[in-house]
């Protein structure tokens, strides 16, 4: 099956110049997404997923520039846009959805005045259509009586509900790409399970992508097909679900796993945790980024990048430990 | 059995009515689901308003003596430029000669309740036509302000670096100008350019009407008096547009000015009204110490500061035209103090207890 290439970048860099000096927070990332896909980007916090989401609309925010690297949406070279084209597919072919919808909603609007911005910023439909377009969309995200929640304030909204209209937002115009930036931290988990389930049937109903950003392995395994997992910047490990899950090869994905609360565990026995902190990503180090915090390092780590290694067509991974394998496996088991 | 179900005949009955326990209708039910009145911004400003006493009390003030200032004077006998022959200097309640005669004939004389002035002008309405211009002074000149004000600060804040930094060191500079000089000098400079307009441009004869002098404290206003506001919106703008829906609006490709417009001073307004409303008393103020001064509206036009100037001649014989329009200015500002205070109080959500 050949489906279109709908998302494709290219060893994107993105810098923050900050007074303390250029911080890398996107160091080579390459993401090919087709229609109708959904990816999982996982990380721990500072790794890089939100200014890679960000970037793709063209929002990476002062003082961060893209430095290298190319992003292809849709037919749209994002990199060589303007401000005024950028602003025709923002919230058009792509929209986004943020951590915090108690934070994301203008407070002094109606939420009906607010999904209706959305829809007329882009669309010729007149305030009348505009507004059944609304109610439309609320009855979409599992909203009851939404004629009368239309003339209500984000405040009088529960959190989830907030989160269902930040959805409708994001949907009003169809678009081909959904970003979800960690839609479901500030919710709690019933809530969070309802509006993943939400955001998996609507996927199928208007067949849109989705780039869900998250540290929390769990939700990303109810949804998304593919997942990529970045740290410091780097996307150090891709492929499905199943290598993610079953056969993690770099060692940082295996770490996040363990750190996963299991249910068959013994009373009182400790999570493990991933032990030590993020680099600092002002001075990156040259060689592998999580060399610091990994049991496994060897001297080369700490020198060099590890290439990709290719394990099966969709799953890669960037570590020594496969290159060494590789070499003893070629070498004959000739030590 | 006499009684009825469902209708108690008997109104002492302890007889349980069975009616009660029927399966209530649905129409009936809706009548529980009536959702509360969605309170919006406004509304919910206005009812801790409302509960402010001191505020109200200011608000009544304020609309009398708006009343007094713009209505009144239009029905009023007297007009504040009419020269009354023969009733020079009289005091309150005070008829001359004339007035008695045609009183003994049995005409009705209005009376002159605060007196007349040295050249026979009814008080009271000087007074109140005083007050429409200090009013209008106040009103008009926060106006220019709010409006310079709020657009160079959201513009200032919203677009932060460079443009940030140049534009607040223009308002450092506007900072350190001295305004009473600027005054003096503008309207010294401005006193030739201006006559010549009105007298030669049709449609600016109204500038005669008002006075070269107060045309001048408008440009004053207009050209140094923002700054205050500018610096406090540019203060609201720069932590409101770190908000997320601020982000969420670029997502949707919300244009910068729509951005501004809509979403950022929006949330402003709160502040705006607060400052606005506090900036009408200094206005006003600033005003009636320039007429005092002398710089303000043009001769038969009073405002309460020059009525207050004119009557330092007489000020040991006629006291009370010192008093009168001191007392008024004072009110004035005060009320417009309170109220501003109130309004803060209403609409700043970090007061919000």
């Amino acid at each position: 099956m050949m489906s279109n290439i709908l998302l494709d970048i290219k060893n994107l860099k993105v810098s923050f110049f900050t007074p303390a000096g250029e911080v890398k927070a996107i160091n080579d990332v390459s993401i090919q997404m087709e229609e109708g896909d959904v990816l999982g980007i996982v990380g721990e916090s500072g790794s890089g997923k939100s200014v890679t989401s960000y970037s793709i609309m063209g929002l990476v925010p002062f003082p961060g520039r893209i430095i290298d690297g190319t992003i292809d949406f849709n037919g749209h070279r994002i990199n060589d846009m303007t401000e005024a084209e950028l602003r025709s597919i923002r919230g058009n072919e792509v929209s986004i959805i943020f951590q915090d919808p108690m934070t994301s909603l203008n407070p002094v609007y109606t939420i009906g005045n607010q999904i209706r911005e959305a829809i007329l910023l882009h669309t010729n439909l007149n305030k009348q259509q505009a507004y059944e377009r609304s109610v439309e969309l609320l009855k979409l995200v599992g909203i009851n009586e939404p004629e009368k929640r239309l003339k209500q304030y984000p405040h009088e909204l529960s959190g989830g509900m907030r989160q269902r209209v930040m959805i409708a937002i994001a949907l009003a115009c169809e678009p081909k790409l959904l970003i979800a930036d960690e839609p479901t931290t500030a919710l709690d988990v019933t809530i969070q399970a309802q509006i993943m389930e939400l955001m998996t049937e609507l996927k199928n109903k208007i067949n849109m992508s989705i780039i869900l950003i998250t540290h929390d392995l769990g939700i990303v395994s109810s949804v998304c097909r593919k997942i990529m997992v970045m740290y410091a910047g780097k996307i150090v490990e891709s492929g499905t679900i199943d290598d993610i899950f079953y056969n993690p090869k770099h060692e940082y994905t295996k770490g996040l796993l363990r750190s996963i609360p299991k249910l068959n565990t013994k009373e009182h026995e400790k999570l493990v945790p991933i032990e030590g902190t993020p680099v600092d990503m002002l001075n990156p180090p040259a060689g592998c980024p999580f060399a610091p915090r990994c049991e496994k390092c060897m001297k080369i780590c700490l020198r060099e990048m590890p290439e990709f290694t290719k394990i099966s067509d969709i799953h890669y991974c960037a570590c020594w430990l496969l290159q060494k394998e590789a070499f003893e496996a070629s070498a004959g088991g000739n030590k | 059995m006499t009684q009825k179900i469902g209708d108690k005949m008997n109104p002492l009955s302890l007889h349980i009515d069975v009616s009660d326990f029927l399966p209530a209708e649905e129409s009936e039910k809706q009548s529980m689901v009536v959702m509360r009145e969605s309170v919006n911004f406004w509304k919910d400003g206005f009812r801790r308003l409302r509960k402010n006493k001191l505020a109200m009390i200011s608000l009544t003030v304020i609309i009398v003596i708006m009343i007094f200032a713009f209505i009144v004077p239009v029905f009023y006998p007297y007009s504040y430029e009419q020269q009354i022959r023969g009733s020079e200097n009289l005091n309150l309640m005070e008829y001359s000669k004339e007035e008695l005669a045609r009183k003994e004939e049995g005409e009705f004389v209005f009376p002159h309740i605060l007196g007349t002035d040295s050249l026979g002008r009814d008080y009271a309405v000087r007074i109140m036509m005083g007050s429409r211009i200090s009013l209008l002074v106040g009103i008009i000149a926060s106006a220019i302000i709010l409006l310079i004000g709020s657009i160079y600060g959201s513009i200032s804040g919203y677009f932060g670096g460079k443009v940030d930094l140049i534009m607040m060191r223009i308002v450092d500079i506007i900072y350190t100008v001295p305004d009473i000089l600027i005054i003096i000098l503008l309207s010294v400079t401005l006193k030739y350019p201006l006559k010549d307009l009105a007298e030669n441009v049709p449609g600016f004869g109204w500038i005669n009407t008002v006075g070269v002098g107060l045309i001048s404290i408008f440009i004053v206003f207009s050209l140094l008096y923002w700054v205050g506001m500018a610096r406090i919106v540019r203060g609201q703008i720069l932590t409101l547009k770190e908000q997320d829906f601020i982000t969420a609006a670029k997502a949707l490709g919300a244009s910068n000015s729509r951005i501004i417009r809509k979403h950022l001073l929006t949330n402003c307004i709160g502040t705006l009204i607060v400052t606005t409303t506090l900036q009408i008393p200094s206005s006003i103020f600033t005003e009636s110490f320039l007429s005092f001064l002398g710089l303000g509206v043009n001769a038969p036009m009073p405002s309460l500061g020059s009525l207050a100037s004119q009557a330092l001649g007489g000020i040991k014989s006629y006291p009370h035209r010192l008093l009168l329009p001191a007392i008024t200015i004072s009110l004035i500002i005060l009320s417009f103090n309170l109220l501003g205070d109130g309004l803060r109080d209403a609409f700043d959500p970090k007061l919000k207890n």
